[in-house]
């Protein structure tokens, strides 16, 4: 899975992309947050406020009930402050 | 139309490029965003748009096909532009163009109120403090919120 972070959640994280090997009890967007929180403190505090944390998977919104697998792209990002 | 871009944009080349050849055209409506200055005048708060390459383009392209299918245009046209931007410039542009100003007014206020809120993209202020992610407004949320359809049936 490739995963994307952009604005502060990125700089928290100390990246903005990386290909990671999904665990295989993990099918939804909740689980991959809740796993992400478990890589390390950069992850854990980045994550820490996750309500206000917006998700695509494949370039679309995504629900915390989204299904996800191995190959989709998945991003992370705060809420949107454009226009 | 849209477009995502780093370079400036000529608000009177994009009209005339969206209105030239169609006189069923009757009324032009256009929002133009401008980088304020958040430094009190002192001019020193310019900000970088950071933005989701491919997933942009792809939000403001159905943002603007649902422009078209709940108002009657005879065209329209979005650019957002990204990276680092001095208070005084344009940061984003809408044009809407309809044979009636009313549908022309109204789409162009959807496109700009759905766009802010839906279009990923992320502001982070230069100020004399220090460089800070600017957060959501809940007043954006409402702007939004106004153009949301009622739920229906079937």
């Amino acid at each position: 899975m490739k995963l994307l972070y952009f604005a502060w959640l990125k700089q928290k994280i100390g990246t903005d992309a990386e290909e990671i090997a999904l665990p295989d009890e993990v099918n939804d967007v909740a689980g991959v947050i809740a796993w992400l929180k478990t890589r390390g403190d950069n992850y854990a505090t980045a994550l820490k406020d996750d309500a206000v944390v917006r998700v695509a998977v494949n370039q679309t919104y995504a629900k915390r009930e989204t299904p996800v697998s191995d190959g989709d792209e998945v991003a992370l990002f705060p809420p949107v402050t454009g226009g | 139309m849209i477009r995502v871009q780093r370079e400036d944009f000529d608000v009177g080349a994009e009209m005339r490029a969206l209105t030239v050849g169609n006189t069923g055209i009757g009324g032009l409506a256009s929002f133009v965003g401008l980088v304020r200055d958040m430094a009190g005048g002192t001019g020193d708060s310019a900000m970088t748009l950071e933005h989701y390459p491919g997933m942009t383009e792809r939000l403001l392209r159905e943002i603007d096909d649902e422009a078209h299918r709940r108002w009657p245009l005879e065209g329209s046209m979005v650019i957002h532009r990204h990276g680092r931007l001095e208070p005084g410039e344009q940061i984003v542009m809408v044009l809407t163009a309809s044979a009636h100003r009313q549908a022309a007014l109204d789409s162009c206020a959807f496109l700009i109120d759905w766009l802010k809120t839906q279009a990923p993209f992320w502001k982070l202020e230069e100020t004399p403090e220090g460089a800070s992610w600017v957060e959501a407004r809940a007043s954006d949320d409402e702007a939004a919120a106004r153009w949301a359809k009622p739920e229906r049936d079937g």
